[in-house]
């Protein structure tokens, strides 16, 4: 049987509005064959992880501008893990600084795109790392 | 008739003979890339040469004219801006109040001419410091304002008699435009003498930037509340800036950044006289714009001038203004954050002073110039010193500031200048069409189409059929790395502080009263402005006023169309 559909979710959490980065790739996400839930902006890690976990996705995409990833990407991780859903992924994307990807590694964000990362390479890093949970 | 028939003639013979010659060249030696792809950012089609029979239906009196008169192509002021260059306002905001107005006096002490207030996310969207929904926020993207004592510490020193101050503020702008009116009268200034903007543009949010509180048809009629409030009390404020920014910052082309501003303000004429029954004329002249200045620079200057001629067009003939200040569009820019990059972050400067040289060929009344580190983090003092000395340079060195309007009678600029005014008509007629831009924003018209633009545009730059340097042409393998301004944590720590310390002193009864009073206005469809002064005089913070709306109108998601 073939393998089933990725399914993805792309979420902004806190109260940023910056969206283009978010709805930019929910729609790419969208062409390259993965199943996409779009939260619209302003979700709370609460929200965003219960959203996932009812969803029944495999990725968590967080997108942030605001420079409250530091807070908030952690946070959603955390949600999950709390909620029994360690094996959501979670990668996120935004303005973030250099310095702080390792922090966010720590934390459990597995991967950080920032801007100049094509689309492509987006979509080509989630096919090589991320499998449709059992 | 633009030209005289024997020009046009002769025009057509030696267009031919240069048509032969291109002809001949291009077959020896093809142009550099195909002709579609020599186009605009927006992805407008630019032709190879321009000539008279491109502007040949022009009619002088009608579509070009002189400035100060109708259509306003060239220009509202008639001295252009020798009598006064564009006001140099820089929008800043950082940390707290305090931090904010040192960098507020350090502008004004290094040439700005106005100042702009940039508000933390908390505070844009009507919540206090503390509340669980804005923690990891405070002061990040601009300055925490919880209360009045806030608002007063970000004042402190400002003649506000004298110095004008624009505030982007939405979904609470009565709230904090309150607290200005209250600073004011504290200061002994009375509210007549005071003058600036709020942001207040609820139709773009909804559109783009998304700050969003209550749903669109009360957030439009609190918009209405403040511009009758201003047109009785406080006539030199713009109680509206009608912003194409964040539209085009949200990925729109510059017709769609023009066509949906200038709906949007449509929109709020039309509430204005339905909901208010106030005369046009009596609060057209203070409504104001804002537009973003792009990379692409005949474009953006085409689209500035087409913007004042379609605005004069609307407000004489589809409003029925009299008075030609209702006809001007007045606006301030901002240069373009999102063609800024943060591979080789120098490079920005450049980018940022060429979009400030069209916004200022364009005709802006007021300028904001983007920090070459704003793509990373919020500016600093260095980075925005370079910034406001760009709009320095250009205004007092280039000589571009000598003669009005420079570019007019170019058959390209004219011509695109056309294209772009009959592009914005067609959206503002399907607007039409569809009921107003509520009604457009409720079917989410205006958000899909600029989500296509966005992602058509980022295709493109991935295929390297537009080009951003540094990040898909000339990339360089080592990243130079540049000082960063953080926020420390302890900004929200000792912000919350302050808002239990004015918590515990004020009079927690007459709060209560005061949004009892404005809870019971906005039911009863009263202005809100004169109960909000009151509440944020007796130390109401944002959030509890916010909550007032949020209670009473509701509160609006983001559906999260893609």
């Amino acid at each position: 049987m073939a393998e089933r559909k990725l399914r993805v979710m792309v979420a902004k959490p806190g109260l940023d509005g910056h969206d283009r980065g978010a709805r930019v790739l929910a729609r790419c996400f969208r062409d390259a064959g993965f199943e996409v839930i779009y939260t619209g902006c302003h979700q709370t890690p609460e929200q965003i992880a219960a959203a996932a976990i009812q969803e029944d996705v495999d990725l968590v995409g967080l997108s942030c501008l605001s420079g409250a990833h530091r807070y908030l990407f952690p946070a959603v991780k955390k949600q999950l893990v709390e909620r029994g859903a360690d094996d959501i992924m979670v990668i996120g994307g935004g303005i973030i600084p250099d310095q702080d990807f390792q922090y966010l590694y720590d934390n459990g964000i597995k991967a950080i795109f920032t801007p100049g990362a094509t689309l492509d390479s987006i979509v080509e890093w989630i096919n090589n790392n991320v499998k449709p949970r059992e | 008739m633009y030209f005289a028939a024997e020009v046009l003639e002769k025009s057509s013979v030696l267009r031919q003979k240069w048509e032969d010659e291109v002809r001949r060249v291009i077959a020896k030696n093809p142009d550099q890339k195909p002709d579609h792809l020599w186009s605009t950012v927006s992805d407008l089609k630019i032709k190879r040469l321009y000539g008279p029979e491109d502007i040949k239906d022009m009619d002088f009196e009608r579509d070009i004219g002189y400035p100060g008169q109708f259509p306003f192509l060239r220009g509202n002021q008639v001295t252009g801006y020798r009598g006064k260059y564009w006001t140099f306002r820089m929008f800043s905001g950082m940390g707290d109040a305090k931090t904010t107005n040192a960098r507020w006096h350090l502008l004004l002490k290094e040439g700005q001419t106005g100042l702009s207030t940039a508000f933390d996310f908390p505070t844009l969207m009507g919540y206090d410091t503390d509340s669980p929904k804005a923690r990891g926020e405070c002061g990040k993207c601009g300055v925490a304002i919880d209360t009045l004592e806030d608002f007063l510490t970000l004042v402190d020193g400002i003649p506000l008699d004298r110095v004008t101050t624009s505030m982007t503020i939405n979904p609470p702008a009565t709230a904090l435009w309150a607290m200005y009116c209250a600073a004011a009268d504290l200061k002994g200034i009375p509210l007549t003498k005071i003058g600036g903007t709020i942001q207040n543009d609820m139709l773009k949010e909804f559109i783009a930037q998304k700050t969003l509180m209550c749903p669109p048809e009360p957030s439009v009629k609190l918009i209405s509340d403040t511009v009758e409030f201003g047109t009785k009390y406080v006539p030199k404020w713009n109680t509206i800036s009608i912003s194409g920014y964040h539209i085009r910052e949200a990925g729109s082309t510059a017709v769609q950044e023009l066509a949906f501003t200038l709906r949007d303000g449509m929109e709020y004429v039309e509430d204005v006289i339905r909901r208010k029954g106030l005369d046009v004329d009596s609060f057209a002249p203070r409504l104001s714009f804002f537009f973003n200045s792009h990379i692409d620079f005949f474009e953006e200057i085409a689209k500035m001038r087409a913007a004042r001629r379609i605005w004069a067009k609307a407000m004489r003939d589809r409003y029925k203004a009299k008075d030609p200040r209702s006809w001007w569009m007045r606006f301030h820019t901002q240069t373009a954050g999102c063609s800024l990059t943060a591979q080789q972050p120098y490079n920005n400067v450049i980018r940022t002073a060429t979009e400030a040289l069209a916004a200022v060929l364009g005709g802006t009344q007021s300028l904001h110039t983007n920090s070459l580190d704003e793509v990373l983090c919020l500016p600093s003092d260095h980075a925005v010193q370079i910034a406001l000395r760009t709009q320095q340079i250009i205004a007092e060195e280039t000589g571009v500031a000598n003669t009005i309007d420079p570019l007019a009678g170019s058959y390209f600029v004219e011509a695109l200048t056309n294209e772009m005014e009959e592009k914005a008509w067609e959206y503002i007629h399907k607007i039409d069409e569809m009921g107003g831009m509520i009604a457009a924003i409720e079917k989410g018209f205006p958000q899909l189409e600029i989500a296509d633009a966005a992602y058509k545009f980022q295709r493109q730059i991935d295929a390297g059929e537009k080009i951003m340097i540094g990040v898909n042409k000339y990339v360089s393998e080592v990243q130079e790395p540049i000082p960063l301004v953080e926020i420390d944590d302890r900004v929200e720590i000792e912000q919350i502080e302050r808002l239990n310390a004015v918590r515990r002193k004020r009079d927690n009864k007459a709060v209560k009263r005061c949004l009892e009073d404005l809870k019971n206005a906005c039911k009863k469809g009263e202005n809100v402005m004169p109960y909000c002064i009151e509440a944020v005089k007796n130390l109401a913070s944002v959030q509890e006023i916010c909550d007032v709306y949020r209670e009473v109108y509701g509160e609006y998601r983001d559906p999260g169309l893609y």
